[in-house]
Parts: C-alpha cells; structure tokens; sequence
C-alpha cells in the first residue's frame, strides 16, 4: 500500500473541490439562469472532459503549461519552478477535468429554483449575497454536494490527464491511481489490490453520501 | 403626478405591448382587470422593478421610481414593495415565521421575531409560525405571503392573483380577512385579477386592461354597468349588447328614447348620442324585471317587452333564461330569475314571458364596428 499515493491523492481532490466550489457556483448559476450568445458553445466546452480522451486533455494541457508557453513561462519567472510535473501543474489540470463533475450538478441545482422565489428575495429587499446565502444556496444545496462529491471521487480515479501532465514523481506527482498502474506492472498485484479495493470504497462512500443527502433534503421538504 | 400614492405610466410595442397610464393614491385599493394576456401582471412586474419596460415613468410619494429620460431605473431592493404573486413564491426552506422575518433585513435584530410574530398573528395564523411551507394549506400559504409583504411596511402591496390557487370556500374567508387588513394599510394597494367580480368586491377603482391598453377606469360599480365600450361591456361579462337607433332625447324626463326590434324603449338620458344615431346599449341581467304572469302591473310598466323562453339553464339559486325577442333568428337576450319565480310562474321551453327593462340599467355606447346586426357578444 503506498500511502504516500493515497494522501497526495486525497490532497489533490480536495484541492480541487475546494477551488472549484465558488468556480462551479459562479459558473453554475450564469449558465442557470443567463442567457447570452453563444451559450450551448460555452457549455459544451465546459462538458468536453467528459468526452475528450483523457490523453488528448493530458497532451493541450502538456503543452499549454510547458515552459515554452506564456502561462509556463509566467510561472517558472514567478517562483522559479515550472508546472509540468510538479502538483501546482496537476491541479490546474484537476480543475480542468473536473469542470463538468462540478459545474453540471450545481447549474442543475440552480435552474431548480423557480425564478420567483428569486424575485420574491429581491422583493423582500435582499441583497445579491444575502439572498445567495439565505436563499440559493440552501435550496440548491442537493446540487452543490453532489458536485463536490463527484469532484472528490474523480479527481481520486484519473488517471490519463494526471499521467501526461504529472508524470510519476513520488510524494509530486504519483497518485494512487497511477501507483495501482505501477504495482500491477510490477506484478505486485497484493499491493494494487489493496490500493484498488481502497479506491473502490472511498468512491462507494462518496457516492452512496451524495444520495443520502439529497434523499434526505427530498423528505425534508416534503414534510 | 400625485404627492401620496404611487403614479405609473408605461409604454412599448414590443414585446408585450403596452401603454398604461394610471394612479394609485395612498390607502386605495385599484384593481387591474383583464383577460390572460392583457399585461397585468407584467405592469406588476414593471412596478416592482422585476421588468424593464422600454419607456416609462413610475414615482411614488414623490421618488422617481423608474425614469427613461433621466435614467432613473431603481432596484426592488430599493422600491420598497410588498408582492404577493399568484403561487405565493415562500422560501421552502423557511418556516412561516422565518419566511416573514426574511423581509426585515432593514429592521433592528432584536425586534424582528417579535414584529413577525405579530404579523403572522394578524393573518391568523398563530400557532403555525414554525411550519414549513409545504406543510401549510395553500389560504395558510398565502396569508404567509400577505404577512411578508407586509413586513418591511412597504410603500406599495402589489397582489398578483393572490387568491387564484386557494379553493372557493377558502377564498371567500381570505377576501373578508383583505377587507379587514386594508382598513388599517395607508399605501396604494394594487389587485391583479381576471375575475370581475373579485375586482368589484374588492377595490376603490377598477382599470380594464385589454391587451396592454388601458380600456377604462372607474368606480367598479360604473365599469361593470357602465361600460365605455361594447369591448369593455364584452370583458366585464355583460351578454345583453344590441344594437339600436336613437329616436329622441327628452330632457325635461331625463330621458333617450330609442328603437330595438321595434320596440320603442326609454334609457336614461344620455344626450352625447345624437339622434338618428346608430349605437350599440347593453343592460345587465339585473336591471330585468319578470313579470308574473297572474298579477295586474301596478303602476306604468316601464319598457314592457315580451319574448319566448330559448332555454332555461340553472345556475345555483337562479334559473338563466335565454329569450328571443322579435324572433329566433336574432341573438336571445339573457335574463337572470330566483329558481323559485320560474318555478311558479312555470317557465320552461317557449314559455311566453313579459318583462321589464329598467331605464336606468340601459347604457348607451358607441357602434362596434364588429358588433353585427344585433349580435350578442359571447365571452
């Protein structure tokens, strides 16, 4: 078991789902309820991770973090070190991926809120933010747990994007799904199943959370 | 614009036309009247600053509200307003009691339980503060609603068909609570409704909306038997509009003399329809007296008409008798009895009936130009 995997991995997802969480709000609550020109193309950038090969992500992102590039070579003036390879670089590509894991399930979550429960906020003389706090994120709270849990569970199974952005560096770089790839070409197989059958409950928890949740918040509401 | 209460006027094509002029002042209750579609709660909407309008002006007490020409487009944050929308929109997650006292932000902390308890107990619902919405009753729901309009003490209560979603029984209590509360509201209050009657229970002033436009304003008890129009006569239910030729007028009686499928009928006087004119008149079903078939008429009968009974149609306690006058052919004329007159004088299918049509109920207006030859209009 390389523990050192499984705690850069938790690491990694709750990064993520720490950075994404006001992203996918924000984002989740323009696509809800704005309409603008060019939307559906918007959207369906933000869907692309779920269709694009993992590698063909891996390898725009490779290229767009590399030191030949602005954003490269912004960083590597910035703290002397460069993205690829190091955990900075997987998290951006993390956020990347997991774009749609938290975006869809908030923006479902906020096109659930009638429109005039948000006028009757504005109505009752609520502020923008006191009416996000009070109001939208209450109601639209099933969707917002269920994205960071999808985010969390995710970000712990990727594999393609982490192995061409992260490569394999120990205690950096290699997560617990690229240490089961590892141990299993090693023919360690106790190792990779151990590390497996943990991927498998962490994620089996995570989601089984997601429906209790929202299970329960159905039966609240419906008292 | 007026000083106290609130003064709106509204105008653009597209796209939901509208063009609307209208007043509100303090402690009135004005009633916006029309079918879907005519606009009214997008004036609402408009009102509480929920929809742009192309071009418009909306003050109240004095404060711009919305001004096109000087850019003046205020928040409803910043309006003041109480609404009450026609699904009553609560927060589901709030209690009754929290829902209230959400509308008190601009309130001191300490007193807002205390405030919304009070409020909650003027609609009567004490007892039902920590409930949520869904477990109210929709009457419950809506007073919810009225309780937290209320709540910032609003310069205006705007209701959008508030008693729409409640059932009859139910709504018939909320009209006698509104009744109750409004004697103590001193801002401009403004009903939505598509009913007629509700308006005419309910409000000072009554404007009919038709398709953005302001048709007439007025006392509802003027609009409803004084119609400015046949299409307003049409809107407000009434189905007795013919058309007629004026005879005369006779000052010195107070009265129009004029001419329906030869009959030779007196209206009050209503000098602005020259003689010789072509007109259209209408006469609710109320302003019809039967006449019982075994009595002597006491006195001079005014405008005694008789006709065969079309159909009889009951309607609760009343029997709706169609009767045509001067032949099936032409659109019947529609009279309103207590079941038990119809009863006793047995009036059933080609009955011949002789009735009254009380001067004062017949109401002259201007030719429609789609009213054909004695047509009956039909909502």
């Amino acid at each position: 078991m390389d523990w050192s995997a499984l705690s850069l991995s938790l690491k990694l997802a709750a990064w993520t789902m720490v950075i994404l969480f006001p992203i996918g709000i924000w984002l989740g609550r323009v696509l809800a309820w704005q309409d603008f020109r060019g939307k559906p193309l918007v959207e369906a950038m933000f869907a692309l991770p779920l269709v694009l090969p993992p590698t063909v992500l891996g390898y725009y992102l490779l290229v767009a973090l590399g030191g030949a590039t602005p954003l490269g070579r912004f960083y590597h003036d910035l703290t002397g070190q460069q993205l690829v390879f190091s955990f900075e670089g997987l998290l951006i590509a993390s956020i990347l991926f997991n774009l749609p894991f938290a975006i869809q399930p908030m923006q479902r979550g906020f096109e659930a809120i009638p429109i005039e429960v948000r006028d009757a906020a504005a109505c009752c003389g609520l502020s923008g933010w006191r009416t996000l706090w009070r109001i939208e994120l209450p109601l639209a709270w099933p969707g917002i747990l269920t994205a960071l849990v999808l985010t969390f569970a995710h970000t712990l199974g990727e594999f393609g994007v982490v192995l061409m952005v992260g490569g394999s560096i120990p205690g950096e770089t290699k997560t617990i799904a690229i240490a089961i790839y590892d141990r299993v070409q090693a023919f360690d197989t106790a190792a990779a199943g151990a590390m497996s059958a943990t991927l498998l409950i962490i994620s089996l928890m995570a989601i089984s959370f997601t429906f209790l949740i929202s299970s329960r918040f159905k039966s609240r509401r419906h008292d | 614009m007026i000083e106290r209460g609130l003064s709106v006027s509204l105008s653009q094509v597209a796209p939901i036309p509208l063009d609307v002029k209208l007043t509100c002042a303090a402690g009135e209750l004005l009633a916006l009247v029309g079918p879907s579609g005519s606009g009214k709660s997008t004036i609402l909407r408009a009102i509480a600053g929920l929809y742009r309008v192309k071009h418009g002006r909306i003050s109240c007490n004095g404060v711009a509200w919305l001004d096109m020409g000087d850019k003046i487009n205020l928040s409803p944050q910043a309006r003041r307003i109480g609404f009450v929308v026609q699904n009553f929109a609560l927060f589901p997650h709030l209690t009754a009691l929290e829902n209230v006292m959400e509308a008190m932000t601009a309130q001191p902390v300490m007193e807002r339980a205390r405030r919304a308890r009070d409020l909650i107990a003027r609609v009567h619902l004490s007892g039902l503060e920590g409930r949520l919405p869904a477990a109210l009753s929709g009457g419950q729901q809506q007073r919810v609603a009225v309780a937290r309009a209320l709540a910032r003490e609003p310069n205006v209560l705007l209701l959008d068909e508030p008693f729409s979603a409640v059932d009859r029984a139910t709504r018939e209590r909320l009209y006698q609570e509104l009744a109750e509360l409004r004697r103590d509201l001193a801002m401009p209050v403004i009903l939505v409704t598509h009913d007629f009657d509700e308006a005419s229970l309910l409000a000072d002033r009554m404007c009919v909306l038709f398709q953005g436009k302001t048709l007439q304003v007025g006392a509802p008890d003027d609009v409803i038997t004084r119609p400015s129009s046949v299409q307003v006569a049409r809107l407000v239910g009434l189905k007795n509009v013919f058309r007629a030729g004026v005879i005369k007028h006779i000052p010195e009686r107070n009265v129009t003399v004029i001419e329906w499928r030869k009959h030779i009928l007196e209206a009050h006087l209503q000098s602005k329809f020259s003689a010789g004119a072509q007109v259209a008149w209408a006469v609710p079903q109320g302003q019809l007296v039967m006449h019982e078939s075994r009595e002597m008429h006491r006195g001079e009968p005014e405008n005694l008409v008789s006709g065969v009974v079309a159909s009889v149609a009951r309607l609760g306690d009343n029997a709706i008798l169609s009767i045509n006058v001067g032949g099936a052919k032409r659109p019947p004329l529609f009279m309103s009895v207590p079941l038990h007159v119809a009863r006793h004088n047995k009036i059933e299918m080609t009955s011949r009936v002789t009735f009254s049509m009380l001067r004062e109920g017949i109401h002259l207006m201007p030719p429609d130009k789609n009213l054909t030859a004695d047509l009956v209009m039909t909502l």
